[in-house]
């Protein structure tokens, strides 16, 4: 019998207790009658009747969604590249230059990247007057560019522990390069570029400090609203808007992770049973 | 036409003539100028916009600041100001001690909770994970906000917080809540929530690798389950502790959300002097100066990290030459 490590188990319960308690008392207190936040004063659905009747929030959701669709799809095709060149591509003009802009947007404080992006906006529409305003089209921009990276990461990650003998034979057996990348490693790699777009839809989805600095008056986005209200208090309404994302967020996380599981173990099934049948 | 392979051609000239084609169609350059094309616009002439303004004067006019004329072409004046003003050296300390803090609490919490996920049977740790990670997807600003609902002087949280305080203390401190609120250490509970996760995933992907024929051929030779620990255990896992730590470090130093809506305001960190600096002071240089001055706080720790992950590489290599 193996020795049970039961501080280590009572730790791991205490751990996610502490994930999920203060998200739960959230979740409960968006359902409370009274308009004090932190006050019991019994069930009620009330807040959510008014949260769908507040037309700012809907606006800022559906102006943060487009952001998110545009931002993502745009940093997904880039990583992709960006990925592809790190990964494949041994030797090439600039490459230790281009690692580290890939690199360094991960870790560069967001306050930072938001001044040097709105800096560099006012400047453009000084010299060039582009852009006379500041809204959807220098929050995308801003967007685009922190996303890919982490696009790019997920990308070099997959092709370099991707096994290289499928694309091999299929050169052998006469494909041109360009159908073996359509065929053999886009194939392969979906699945990473479907973690990518949803990682980069997320992180445009939940930005609030690169938003604040490239956006401009009337183009409020969720994160924004909400932020601006949070400085004044807690309200019963932001917690209905809050257990509505996180149930999103959490139901699309859960459904995404089981059909990447199940294509994972498809194509595991799928190679096991090719194997079997050649040898 | 199909290529007629040569059976004798080895993998690697394959592979060469794979890569040669990409080159010669011209496709291969098109794939790496895009991205680098959008990086360089969009990511490294910002940043060098941040280089150039720091040396830059404050002027009256707008955009705000200039080079030459009247002015000094470089003024070094915004960085003399960095030491010398309290106001940037006590940012610095603060964003400093919170950081670290965050860090090591992380560290001390996360450690024993990613070991118990790796020692955890295999179909658990899946189950495990994924309930650590769901969190980090939920909304961070969301996540703030939960806690300042918790803190609050009359939330349930407080109020349990203030009977257990007020069951071990004396009577002269007993208090009417615990103020939490508006605090520097509510600035790194909210942190220690905020980037937890970050610390766990490296550590678990370390642990989870970790050979325990080791701990059983101590245990079987009578050590202890704690002495295991620090002589097996803790010294293998020091990849995973650098990841994790410079996980959370680099992110809580120039956090901005949290010390915005928890924090206290007399204590600002260094991304909100910068923040003041430009939307309110309007000095775009001295801005600038302070941002270069946080990407040094941070340069110093990333270097640890690559020298770090260069020498577990290097290792690795040494070791698989002798195998």
């Amino acid at each position: 019998m193996k020795h049970r490590p039961w501080f280590l188990y009572t730790m791991v319960v205490f751990g996610l207790a502490f994930f999920y308690v203060p998200i739960l008392s959230m979740i409960v207190y968006s359902f409370n009658a009274s308009r004090l936040a932190t006050v019991w004063g019994g069930w009620s659905t009330k807040w959510y009747g008014e949260l769908f009747q507040n037309e700012q929030v809907l606006e800022a959701a559906i102006l943060s969604l487009k952001i998110a669709v545009v931002s993502a799809t745009a940093a997904t095709v880039l990583g992709t590249l960006a990925g592809f060149a790190l990964a494949r591509v041994k030797r090439f003009r600039g490459r230790t230059l281009f690692s580290g802009l890939v690199t360094a947007p991960l870790v560069m404080p967001e306050v930072i990247t938001g001044i040097a992006s709105l800096m560099l906006f006012i400047l453009m529409a000084q010299w060039i007057g582009w852009p006379q305003r500041r809204g959807f089209s220098t929050i995308t921009i801003a967007h685009i560019t922190f996303s890919l990276v982490f696009v790019a990461t997920i990308i070099r990650a997959r092709l370099l522990s991707m096994d290289r003998d499928i694309e091999e034979a299929a050169v052998d057996l006469g494909s041109r390069p360009w159908q073996v990348m359509w065929d053999v490693t886009l194939p392969v790699i979906s699945p990473a570029i479907l973690a990518g777009w949803l990682l980069a839809f997320t992180i445009s989805l939940d930005d609030v400090v690169i938003t604040n600095f490239t956006t401009g008056p009337g183009n409020t986005t969720l994160p924004i609203l909400i932020w601006s209200k949070v400085k004044l208090g807690v309200t019963p309404d932001i917690n209905a808007l809050a257990t509505i994302t996180v149930c999103i967020v959490g139901l699309g996380v859960v459904v995404a992770g089981l059909l990447l599981n199940r294509a994972e173990k498809r194509r595991q099934k799928d190679e096991a049973m090719a194997y079997q049948e050649n040898r | 036409m199909a290529a007629i392979t040569d059976p004798l051609e080895d993998e690697a000239s394959r592979r060469r003539r794979l890569g040669r084609w990409f080159h010669r169609q011209g496709y291969m350059q098109g794939i790496i100028a895009i991205p680098y094309i959008w990086l360089v616009a969009w990511f490294l002439v910002p940043f060098l916009i941040i280089f150039a303004m720091s040396v830059a004067t404050r002027t009256p006019t707008a955009p705000p600041f200039g080079f030459g004329g009247e002015n000094p072409l470089l003024n070094w004046s915004h960085y003399e100001r960095l030491f010398t003003d309290s106001l940037y050296i006590r940012a610095y300390l603060t964003s400093l001690v919170n950081a670290v803090a965050a860090t090591a609490l992380c560290l001390v919490i996360g450690y024993p909770i990613a070991l118990g996920i790796a020692r955890a049977s295999r179909s658990w740790r899946s189950i495990l994970l994924m309930l650590v990670i769901l969190p980090f997807w939920t909304s961070f600003l969301l996540r703030v906000y939960a806690w300042i609902g918790l803190m609050g002087t009359n939330s349930w949280f407080n109020e349990m917080l203030t009977a257990v305080w007020n069951g071990l203390v004396p009577q002269a401190w007993e208090l009417a809540y615990v103020p939490l609120m508006n605090t520097n250490a509510a600035v790194i509970l909210v942190t220690i929530y905020s980037y937890l996760p970050f610390m766990i995933l490296p550590l678990y992907a370390n642990l989870e690798r970790l050979d325990l024929t080791l701990d059983e051929a101590a245990m079987d030779l009578g050590s202890r389950p704690m002495r295991v620990f620090w002589d097996i255990t803790l010294p293998q896992s020091v990849p995973g502790i650098i990841a994790g730590g410079m996980l959370v470090f680099i992110p809580a130093c120039g956090e901005f959300i949290i010390p915005n809506l928890v924090g206290s305001a007399s204590r600002p960190m260094i991304g909100a002097v910068i923040n003041d600096e430009f939307a309110y002071a309007r000095d775009w240089p001295m801005a600038s100066t302070v941002a270069v001055a946080l990407l040094f706080l941070l340069v110093v720790p990333l270097m640890v990290y690559t020298w770090a992950e260069q020498r577990a590489e290097d290792k690795a290599r040494a070791r698989e030459q002798e195998g």
